[in-house]
């Protein structure tokens, strides 16, 4: 079974689908209906490969496994190279284990051009998880970019109101910020003669270089995060796109940019990234505080989760650049459980938004009278977010804290107040929304979870509970490849180190 | 008397033979015979697109050093042959519907196409003046085929007068540049500009600069384009933003870099403006148009831009990248006008961007291809525009061309602007009133084609990277 190109296939599989659904002919009611079983099928097998992924990988070493390559561009050190290490090893499976949840929660929301939209999702599936996978920078950037296509179609298609603005926005927003980082990969590949990311890695770029690719790296990462002041797509975006969409772009996309941190700008860039600290913590604690308070006079829900997202992106960017063990598997966590909790949030803004089609706050109130069973679930989601103890959302902020208070207590004491603020604007919202009389007329007859909307909460509150209860099974495939990333980033600084005091 | 050896011009001279036969032809059988001609017109350059790889080999001159055939050659002579072939496949379905069967389209098309393949091959001022003016007279005469429209006439007239004005600039540069060198060889010209021009050469250089950047449409001498695109019928159009593009950057290539190659630092500069420039116009001159042919002239002002910092890089990476960028350029190009041509509502044709409304709904697979067409021009992976892009910035990173990459990536998003907005038409919007269904099988195929053709590369991209690579390769001697 290990011989087989597992990643490869993840990859591929949903493009498969795709391809079939768009064979799919005849009365619009018949193809809407194969379009969502093919589609459903698909990303389910996908997911089941992927989780073979998981069990066949050795969590005992920091090296890429499971390495798929083949030639690509004749004449350049460019390949087709794909593998996972553990930094990555999560991130494919949040993106297999998310899309089949997308494409259920939409079974019965979406209803016009079911066969694109299934179609899109599957394409975004393919681009998501050959990001995550990709060994080499060129085709890491065609996945990166690739994301793009489906998502200003999902969002300007099946939209809201102000959809073309917000698709626009994030389309040209996110491409600005990468096609910088196009020129930095041109750089490396002049310096490095290759952009295979495992040579790369290895690969001392000169001191005065590493700034400026950093900086252009950085320009990609911290839109895509997003970090404050770049981060202004992302309330529209949510905003505007529908259900899945917004669930995509809280549990994956915002996740692009962590990674791009983690993979590329601090082994690589190891000097920048040390110089550039600073930097990155000042943006991350705004975000952190300014987004929360923003939060908390939001009207609308998606909104209001959307700033929130923002804020735990923030806690995410500083637990990564304290570049310590527990700061950055903290990070990943965090990034982890912000894909899961984020996401379970936005199907819950979905659930009644299918049933009112409004998300103005005040348009709600009372709901667990006639809704016990979502009070219930969302419940448990708000806890997740506020980093509730036994959520998975405590351990990746606790480890972050940590990994931020050995390194600088400063930082640790602002972020920590995104702890306080968060639990203020989720519980606000969990008042204002599931508690008080149910005074409104229309949401008297509101109807409780159905049996499709239960399967698509219960593996989320599953990996929830787990996550917070059992931490290690996910945190131990991390530790080899995170451990190699201190210590390359360490032996680097050390060896900088004196040869700065003697130029000074 | 030694006879030149005939056959490195065994395609232009076959062209020029069937032109002539399809012209007596057509004199003898009048209209009727228009959708034949076309026919056999596309077989001849079909034809003589398998005599082009045939006369190859390394590199050989004729005619007395005024005819040159080498691997770059030969690879912009396919693309050329293939542009025209396509645009005239394209074009017949138009004439019959147009009711303009007339049997000079055809004939007209194919002596352009003989001029460009001339240009390409020209190895001397003269070679390149006759060869760009067997071009440019059909081409004019294209423009204003339509005859009884006020607005083609107005096209027609207006290239006319421009285009002369450029190939005067041309002449009067390559009378300098003969005045000072000595000579109108490029061979003869390399020899002697080796240490260094004299200013005179230098003045000679700007001006035939000019005259090809008009060709090209380059800014500042595009002023042009948007009118005369506009204007002139669709399928002209679409032929001028491909066929005669490509003969022209190969001819400019050829001149810099062979004669000129040893004062390179001193076009280099020109080059570099008028690639910014291009690219700064064809961005944000696009953005406020509504006639979707005049916002393809702009986006093809762009293109050029992009095009030419393969030039301006000036090494063999450079002309690699620009050979790619050309190659890519040409199959979005046709696919779009391809659709562009399929706008028809009530048998009339459409050249509004609204006119493309809900077009995803009314003609799903059409809207998919435009799609792919329009984030291919935007430059956005994995389609095919976007490694045109890769490799010209790939050259000038390589030699330091920083700043002409970074403006290059910003425009190219604020070019994606409007791109996006044509899918946001066909996608976002509802639809008004629907295209006519029953495209012509013609057009449904050049468009399926150059979609897949366009996705594909991303996949398998090594066939015309190679021999794009090779193709640059035989001009530095290598």
């Amino acid at each position: 079974m290990t011989d087989w190109p597992l990643l490869s296939i993840t990859t591929f599989l949903p493009l498969l689908g795709a391809a079939f659904i768009l064979t799919i002919n005849g009365e619009a009611k018949v193809v809407a209906r194969n379009a969502r079983n093919v589609a459903l099928l698909t990303s389910v097998a996908t997911f089941l490969v992927s989780l073979l992924v998981w069990t066949n990988f050795d969590p005992g070493t920091a090296d890429f496994q499971m390495v798929d390559q083949a030639a690509w561009l004749p004449g350049f050190d460019i390949s087709y190279k794909m593998g996972v290490d553990g930094i990555s090893l999560f991130f494919v499976l949040l993106s297999t284990f998310l899309t089949p949840l997308c494409i259920l929660s939409a079974w019965e929301a979406v209803q016009t051009r079911v066969k694109e939209y299934m179609i899109a999702f599957l394409v975004l599936e393919t681009m998501m998880v050959g990001m995550f996978c990709a060994l080499d920078l060129v085709l890491f950037y065609t996945f990166f970019e690739g994301v793009l296509i489906p998502m200003f179609i999902i969002i300007g298609v099946w939209g809201g109101p102000r959809r073309v603005y917000a698709a626009f926005k994030f389309f040209l927003y996110t491409l600005l910020g990468s096609v910088l980082m196009l020129l930095a990969i041109l750089a490396m590949y002049f310096n490095a003669h290759t952009t295979d990311i495992q040579v790369l890695l290895s690969h001392p770029f000169p001191a005065s270089l590493q700034s400026w690719l950093w900086l252009a790296f950085f320009a990609s990462f911290a839109v895509k995060v997003p970090m404050w002041p770049v981060h202004t797509w992302l309330p529209d975006a949510h905003v505007e796109a529908p259900t899945a969409g917004s669930v995509i772009l809280a549990g994956v996309l915002l996740k692009m940019g962590g990674y791009g941190f983690l993979r590329f700008s601090l082994p690589m860039f190891p000097l920048a990234s040390h110089d550039f600290t600073p930097l990155v913590y000042t943006l991350s604690i705004v975000a952190v505080v300014y987004t929360s308070l923003v939060a908390l006079v939001q009207e609308d829900m998606k909104k209001l989760i959307a700033y929130s997202s923002v804020a735990h992106m923030g806690f995410v960017t500083i637990g990564i650049f304290t570049v310590q063990t527990q700061g950055i598997e903290g990070a990943i966590y965090q990034m982890l459980s912000h894909g899961i909790v984020a996401s379970a949030l936005f199907l819950c803004v979905g659930v009644v938004y299918d049933r009112m089609h409004t998300r103005e706050i005040a348009r709600y109130g009372g709901l667990s009278n006639r809704m016990p069973q979502y009070a219930f679930v969302f419940m448990v989601f708000t806890m997740a977010s506020v980093g509730l103890p036994g959520t998975s959302g405590f351990v990746g902020e606790f480890l972050v804290l940590m990994g931020a208070f050995q390194v600088n207590s400063w930082v640790a004491a602002f972020a920590a107040l995104g702890l306080i603020l968060g639990p203020a604007y989720m519980l606000y919202l969990y008042r204002r929304v599931i508690f008080g009389k149910l005074t409104r007329e229309d949401l008297k007859s509101i109807l409780d979870l159905s049996p499709r909307e239960i399967a698509v909460f219960v593996p989320l509150i599953l990996v929830v509970v787990w996550m917070g209860v059992y931490p290690s099974s996910f945190l131990a495939p991390m530790h080899a490849s995170v451990a190699k990333l201190i210590n390359d980033y360490q032996l680097v600084q050390t060896a900088a180190d004196p040869a700065s005091l003697a130029l000074r | 008397m030694e006879l030149p050896n005939f056959s490195l011009a065994l395609p232009e001279i076959f062209i020029a033979l069937s032109g002539m036969a399809l012209l007596i032809l057509g004199v003898f059988r009048k209209q009727e015979a228009t959708q034949g001609i076309a026919i056999l017109a596309v077989i001849t350059m079909v034809l003589a697109a398998l005599l082009v790889p045939a006369a190859s080999g390394n590199r050989a001159e004729t005619f007395g050093g005024m005819f040159v055939v080498d691997g770059f050659a030969v690879f912009s002579k396919l693309l050329v042959l293939v542009a025209s072939s396509l645009c005239l496949v394209m074009s017949v379905n138009w004439l019959v519907k147009e009711k303009l069967e007339r049997f000079e389209y055809p004939v007209l098309v194919l002596f352009a196409t003989l001029g460009m393949l001339l240009m390409i091959s020209a190895n001397n001022l003269i070679a390149l003046y006759l060869g760009l003016e067997l071009q440019s007279l059909s081409l004019y005469v294209l423009a204003a085929y339509q005859r009884d429209s006020g607005r083609a006439t107005e096209a027609g007239l207006k290239y006319f007068v421009l285009g002369s004005l450029a190939s005067g600039m041309l002449l009067y540069g390559s009378s300098l540049i003969y005045g000072f060198a000595g000579t109108t060889g490029f061979d003869a010209l390399a020899k002697a500009l080796e240490h260094g021009a004299p200013v005179g050469v230098i003045v000679g250089l700007v001006f035939v600069l000019a005259g090809l950047a008009f060709k090209i449409s380059a800014v500042p001498f595009h002023m042009w384009t948007p009118d005369v695109y506009e204007g002139a019928p669709t399928p002209v159009t679409a032929f001028f933003a491909v066929a005669p593009k490509i003969a022209a950057f190969s001819l400019l290539v050829r001149v810099m870099v062979g004669p000129f190659g040893a004062v390179t630092a001193q076009w280099q500069q020109v080059v570099v403006f008028v690639s910014v420039a291009s690219m700064l116009v064809g961005s944000f001159g696009a953005i406020a148009q509504s006639n979707i042919k005049r916002l393809m002239a702009y986006s093809s002002i762009g293109h050029v831009g992009y095009g030419l910092i393969g030039l301006a890089v000036g090494d063999q990476v450079g002309i690699r990248g620009l050979l790619i960028y050309l190659a890519i350029y040409l199959f979005m190009n046709v696919g779009t006008f391809a659709i562009i041509l399929a706008m028809r509502q009530k048998g009339r044709l459409l050249e509004g961007i609204d006119d493309l409304a809900g077009l995803s709904k009314t003609h799903p697979m059409m809207a998919v291809a435009m799609a792919i067409f329009m984030f291919s021009m935007a430059g956005v992976p994995p389609m095919a525009g976007f490694w045109g892009k890769f490799y010209v910035f790939m050259a000038a990173v390589d030699k330091g061309f920083i700043t002409l990459a970074i403006l290059g990536v910003l425009t190219s998003v604020v070019s994606a602007y409007y791109y996006l907005r044509i899918i946001k038409v066909m996608y976002f919007d509802e639809p008004k009133e629907a295209l006519d269904r029953g495209v012509s099988g013609s057009l449904t195929f050049i468009m399926g084609v150059n979609a897949l053709l366009i996705v594909v590369f991303t996949f398998i991209p090594s066939p015309l990277v190679s021999s794009a690579g090779a193709a640059a390769a035989s001009l530095f001697g290598g």
